[in-house]
């Protein structure tokens, strides 16, 4: 029974290993050559992405501000790739990884029987394997752990490092404290826990000269690990409550100080407004969209007069401001992580989100010491095709820099505008009147 | 005492029914295709389950190629996926379907139906001694409706425009307008078919198990002898019931929205410059509707798994449960609380903050219930016997993996640090490790531990051992450093990470998770082979061969519809009675009566019945001296 097993697994592992050389159907030395050649051009992989990157960089960088994703030059792109390379190589090489796997298959297999064959002949000498096993499993949790709590260290303190920045908001500032405070008390747990999942895992690792302890329950202990972890999120509880509030619940008064912008998503780009002298925004309504008017903003309400369209978010230093968050078409979420700020764009439903801005554009890029940084819009809720792309630059000056620069902005409802508007109006209207009189006729 | 008496006339014409059964002949069928008998039933959502998830594996294989190489070709791809891989590289559309799709599959197909459908039907007529479901027919209907259901979510990969691929989510508007995307013209319909069919198929099976679990228990088995699997499996089922209709109602209004022209969740819409004439309808509505049901999903998906673990910590630790009655009630309260923690995914969806902000009070409830499970486990460990069974090993995989998940957990039902880490890769690595991950360990953990009680074989344990370690190291590497990249702002669902400038040092980081992925997935390719060679060729099992105390393993290897030949046994003992002191063996099933095991008998184990405690107490004075002895020994 067990050599036919045996023999089986063999004959499988082989018909395998020569299905995968006929496939390649080359010369055992052309191959290795050819692996050396892709591994090498793997590792280089990423050097060329970069540099592949930075090529559709370039394609779309003039957008890049009004944040416009052109698919047609992705797609171009993507077509320039398509007619000059010659895929055999690549092929060969996938074909390379398949008989690699099969190999370490066939070598998992050959360690299988060495050990089976091994196992059987201690058997026969009334060696007892079993609990040799038990102790690999017992050590490994051991090895795991350590390396484990190693690997935790490494990436708190190398990924950790790049994944902490600087809130430059005001509220973001108490996000940050309220994570902290999160993260060290979790850590702790997840470090005790571990230790003591693995740690028992290895000290009481079968053996069958002991018997387990008999050991039921204990109210108390049940109670004070009920007790424990209720107050600690309690605690943490009231403390986020408190957080949130403070950011959500902004009172009155401090809304009508703050700022107002509108940010309008659609696919996949988005629309800002200024609201203007009377830092009040003019009604929208999506009935009104049209080319020329995109956002449809309603001029019969006098407020939207004095509002201005521009092509980048630039708000001023230390002083509270209030998005209004809209959608033209699907849900989009407006995400600006180094401000801790996101609130979803819904269509039909107004949002908002209030915030200060702590440091200028220009201070941030000192503290990082990086001269190209910028602060950046992103779309986190899933929109389509060009999700991954759908960015806007924000600008933060100082306050007079920013009144320079609103200042500078043109009003959206010029002479120009009012012109088309009419006549757009006149046109829609004598079509409105052609579809009422086709209606009466065909009644 | 009379409900008992009914239930014995029950079980009598059932067994004489199952005794005519015998005569007949089975055909092929009746016995494998459309059968009626739990345990095949069981094997048909297993085998299903295990091809679904190898598939849905498959797809994030595809996905992480695009994320660990964003500007490298892959030829082969255009081979096989032709127009949605030009060039070799996978389009953006074509990706969104895919992590949708992944998200949809394994959610629902493999962890809810692969998960419950398997186990619940093996194991509740089987540990509560049944003959079979309560109903075995709708058994049989529950498991071909999720099949349709796969094979149309399957379909929609053959439609012209592409799977849906909205996020497992399909948040309207963007799963209402095929306009926004491909993805939600025909695949979006046949995946609301699908899922329309999976809930009927997964309703059917919770009425069945929720009556069977009431009903059919044998004599003796009140419901504090259920092992904690049987508990997990009732009140999943009761969540299933309670919130999967929920969804239905949801779905129905997207289909009326989609193709009726309503406006439950459309509304001021302008897309691609045509203004569409839907008005009054809201976004938030669906996702009211759809965490109704998901967030009680998660627990769905979680409950079972942990209900399989508890019952495999315990045999293999060689210990009782600790705290049996606190495990049972943090289920319960896990049960309840599921209901009223759905605002969490919803924090700045714009739905009124005050409401967020009870929704996270709520949320962070359900931690507590959670812990207690966590130091349960590891009380029962203690002082422990272990065997490290592969099964083992993926119980207390589940274990840690429940702990981190969980702990992250903290993080996001916290409403305030929710702003910053809603919809980021901080999430992904959170839901991945608490139901991904360990959801998954607990089902892989059942199957290697119920696999003798299944086909009657054992699996090879050391391919186990190493499918274990090669998976739990994948994991942890895929998912540890994804809430690195979440806390910088990385949103999820994104195609590349090269349009921004602060993603790009993340690039190499997502290369690296890119092999632990495919490292880890080839590394089931040991779990697949073990399962496939050894149906066939496994080492033939013995009957209770991992020495446990339920009722399962007091039936004979060799399946036969109605599981026990002759009567089925009585119960007269919980099923955590391991190494109990005085007794000879580390086990006694549940099966052995307090009067064959003197010697190990405790006071409370009578329950108060006065009879019972007197006549131990003259066992115990006339034996004293030998029990003394064997406390010294």
């Amino acid at each position: 029974m067990r050599l036919k097993k045996y023999l089986n697994i063999r004959w499988i592992a082989s018909i395998m290993v020569m299905c995968a050389l006929l496939v390649n159907a080359i010369p055992l030395s052309a191959q290795l050559a050819d692996t050396s050649s892709t591994t090498a051009s793997s590792s280089a992989g990423v050097n060329e992405g970069a540099a592949d990157s930075s090529a559709l960089k370039s394609a779309s960088s003039e957008p890049l501000i009004s944040t416009v994703v052109d698919t047609a030059a992705s797609a171009k792109l993507i077509a320039d790739f398509k007619p000059e390379k010659d895929f055999g190589p690549l092929y060969k090489s996938a074909s390379y990884y398949v008989l690699l796997f099969f190999l370490v298959c066939v070598f998992i297999a050959i360690i299988g029987k060495v050990l089976r064959v091994y196992e059987l002949s201690g058997e026969l000498q009334g060696k007892k394997t079993k609990s040799y096993w038990q102790n690999v499993q017992g050590i490994l949790f051991i090895v795991v752990l350590i390396a484990g709590l190693y690997g935790v260290y490494w990436s708190y303190t190398v990924q950790g490092a790049m994944s902490m920045t600087i809130a430059a908001s005001e509220h973001g500032e108490k996000i940050d404290t309220m994570f902290y405070v999160t993260l060290v008390i979790t850590t702790i747990v997840f470090i005790l826990t571990h230790i003591l999942l693995f740690g028992f895992s290895f000290k009481y690792r079968g053996s069958d000269t002991r018997k387990a302890y008999f050991y039921p329950h204990n109210n108390a202990v049940e109670r004070l690990w009920t007790i424990i972890p209720a107050i600690t999120l309690t605690v943490l509880v009231v403390f986020g409550f408190i957080t949130w509030r403070s950011i959500t619940n902004v009172p009155k008064e401090e809304q009508d100080k703050a700022l107002k912008v509108e940010v309008v998503g659609e696919q996949f780009k988005w629309n800002i407004r200024y609201s203007g002298t009377d830092n009040i925004i003019g009604k929208r309504n999506f009935t009104l969209i049209t080319p020329t008017n995109g956002l449809g903003i309603d001029y019969k309400d006098p407020k939207s007069w004095d509002d201005k369209l521009a092509g980048e978010i630039v708000l001023p230093v230390n002083k509270p401001v209030r998005v209004a968050v809209g959608s033209k078409d699907i849900l989009h979420s407006f995400y600006i992580p180094d401000f801790r700020v996101q609130i979803n764009a819904v269509p039909g439903m107004p949002t908002s989100f209030q915030f200060t801005p702590k440091y200028t554009t220009q201070q941030m890029r000192d503290k990082l010491n990086d001269p190209t940084f910028n602060y950046l819009l992103l779309c986190a809720k899933i929109c389509g095709a060009g999700h991954y792309n759908m960015q806007a630059k924000v600008t933060v000056l100082s306050e007079d820099e920013y009144k320079a620069w609103e200042a500078k902005l043109p009003l959206f409802y010029n002479d120009d505008v009012k012109k088309q508007l009419q006549v757009a109006q006149q046109k829609m209207s004598s079509e409105n009147n052609k579809v009422t009189l086709i209606t009466k006729n065909n009644r | 005492m009379a409900s008992t008496a009914i239930h014995d006339t029950a079980v009598l014409t059932h067994h004489d029914h199952g005794h005519e059964h015998g005569h007949h002949k089975e055909t092929f069928i009746t016995k494998y295709i459309f059968s009626q008998d739990h345990k095949m039933i069981a094997k048909q959502f297993l085998i299903t389950g295990i091809i679904m998830a190898v598939i849905a594996m498959f797809l994030s294989v595809l996905f992480r190629l695009q994320l660990g190489w964003p500007d490298k070709n892959f030829p082969i791809l255009e081979t096989f996926l032709g127009k949605w891989a030009e060039g070799g590289r996978i389009r953006p559309d074509f990706y969104l379907a895919l992590v949708t799709i992944h998200g949809t599959m394994m959610v629902f197909f493999v962890l809810t139906a692969g998960l419950s459908g398997t186990f619940s039907n093996l194991l509740i007529p089987l540990q509560l001694g049944a003959r079979d479901m309560a109903s075995p027919f709708l058994n049989m209907l529950s498991y071909w409706f999720f099949f349709t259901a796969c094979m149309i979510m399957m379909g929609s990969f053959f439609v012209q425009t592409g799977p849906a691929s909205a996020g497992w989510t399909i948040y309207p508007p963007l799963s209402a307008i095929p306009k926004a995307i491909p993805g939600s013209g025909l695949g979006m319909t046949l995946w609301l078919i699908s899922m329309i069919l999976f809930v009927a198929s997964s309703l059917m099976g919770a009425l069945n198990y929720i009556s069977t679990v009431l009903n059919m228990r044998t004599k003796g088995m009140d419901m504090w002898r259920m092992p904690l699997t049987i508990w997990a499996f009732f009140l999943t089922a009761i969540l299933g019931v309670l919130s999967f209709p929920v969804l239905v109602s949801g779905v129905v209004l997207l289909i009326f929205d989609r193709s009726f022209g309503t406006s439950f969740y459309l509304s001021d819409i302008v897309v691609q410059g045509e203004v569409l004439p839907n008005q009054g309808g809201s976004p938030i509505l669906w996702q009211h509707l759809f965490w109704f049901l998901g967030h009680p999903e998660v627990y769905i998906v979680i409950m079972p798994a942990l209900g399989i673990t508890s019952e495999v910590i315990a045999t293999n630790s060689r210990k009782p449960i600790f705290g049996y009655h606190a495990m049972v009630y943090s289920l319960i309260g896990i049960t309840i609380l599921s209901f009223i923690v759905w605002g969490h995914h919803m924090f700045i969806t714009g739905m009124n903050p005050f409401l967020g902000g009870v929704f996270m009070i709520t949320t962070l409830i359900i931690a507590v219930p959670s812990a207690v499970k966590t130091f349960n486990y590891l009380a029962t460990l203690w002082r422990g016997n272990i065997r490290f069974t592969p099964a083992m090993l993926f119980a207390i995989g589940l274990v840690s993996f429940f702990i981190s998940g969980g702990l992250t957990g903290i993080f996001l039902g916290n409403a305030a640090l929710d702003i910053n880490l809603h919809d980021t890769y901080f999430v992904v690595a959170h839901f991945h490790l608490v139901m991904g991950s360990a959801a998954i360990f607990g089902m892989l953990c059942g199957v290697y531990h119920w696999f003798p009680k299944m086909f009657g074989r054992l699996m090879d344990e050391k391919l186990g051992y190493l499918h274990f370690w090669l998976t739990f190291i994948g994991a942890y590497l895929v998912f540890f450093p994804m809430h690195f990249m979440g806390l910088d702002g990385v949103p999820r669902r994104y195609y590349a990470f090269t349009e921004f400038e602060f993603m790009k040092e993340w690039l190499t980081v997502n290369t690296f998770i890119s092999w632990a992925a495919i490292i880890s997935a080839l590394a089931q390719v040991a779990f697949l082979w073990n399962f496939f060679y050894s149906i066939f060729y496994g080492k033939k099992s013995s009957q209770n061969p991992w020495e446990s105390n339920t009722m399962e393993w007091t039936a004979p290897v060799e399946h036969l519809h109605g599981n026990w030949p002759g009567e089925i046994p009585t119960v007269y003992r919980w099923p955590y009675d391991y190494s109990k002191p005085g007794h000879d063996d580390d086990f006694i099933p549940q099966t052995v009566p307090f009067s064959q095991t003197m010697s190990s008998n405790l006071p409370h184990d009578f329950e108060g019945n006065a009879e019972s405690e007197r006549i131990q107490q003259e066992w115990d004075s006339k034996y004293a001296a030998d029990k003394v002895e064997q406390g010294i020994n």
